[in-house]
């Protein structure tokens, strides 16, 4: 198991109860097997129009593994502008 | 020339216009995005706006360097308030300058919709009956 960091903005910080968060997920676990993780933890996450996943600043496709230490950003539906 | 802003104080058109001022340019295309007094027949009361504040001016500069590249435009501007915002007050401002005018429009259009497909900023709507997250749900 790995822990990972997890930033919340939006509705997402709202869904998460918290700005932030430390998860545990097994090595090798995928953008896309944190989302399930996500959205089985917090059902709310699966009623958005869509939810992506930033690391480093930039979007991330959902075959991208998480290392130790990433800081993961969940973005729900932007609204800017 | 790029300048990207994110920022709690109020925004200033003419900074933005001065900004994108150049001599090579025949237009400049000035967006400004304002606060409605309602939604769908609700009254709002404010805005509220909050961004991760890094990733937001990294995807800002994205769109001003695709405007810079497929547009020829030598200069862009935009800036995003965020915090809480009052009816009528400025949330965001785009300024395009290009050798041509209809250059102008078409990359401060696409500048404002890329903006709001891309970019992390978040708006909530608050009125005088509860608040909502503007455009989280389908």
């Amino acid at each position: 198991m790995m822990k990972i960091h997890i930033l919340a903005f939006g509705i997402a910080k709202d869904i998460l109860g918290n700005s932030q968060a430390v998860l545990e997920v097994s090595e090798g676990t995928t953008i896309a097997g944190l989302k399930d993780i996500l959205t089985a933890t917090y059902p709310d996450f699966s009623r958005l129009r869509s939810l992506r996943i930033a690391l480093n600043e930039e979007y991330q496709d959902d075959s991208r593994v998480l290392v130790a230490e990433d800081e993961v950003v969940i973005i729900p539906p932007v609204s800017g502008g | 020339m790029i300048d990207i802003k994110v920022k709690s104080e109020a925004l200033r058109p003419e900074e933005c216009i001065a900004l994108t001022a150049s001599e090579q340019a025949g237009g400049t295309a000035l967006f400004i995005g304002t606060v409605r007094n309602q939604t769908a027949g609700k009254a709002v009361v404010r805005l509220e706006f909050e961004s991760y504040e890094p990733m937001a001016v990294s995807e800002m500069r994205k769109i001003a360097e695709a405007v810079q590249e497929k547009w020829a435009a030598e200069k862009v501007c935009i800036h995003h308030r965020v915090g809480s915002l009052s009816i009528g007050d400025i949330a965001v401002i785009i300024s395009v300058a290009t050798p041509h005018r209809k250059a102008a429009f078409e990359a401060c259009q696409y500048a404002i919709d890329t903006l709001k497909e891309t970019v992390p900023i978040w708006k909530k709507e608050i009125f005088t009956d509860g608040e909502v997250w503007v455009a989280a749900h389908p």
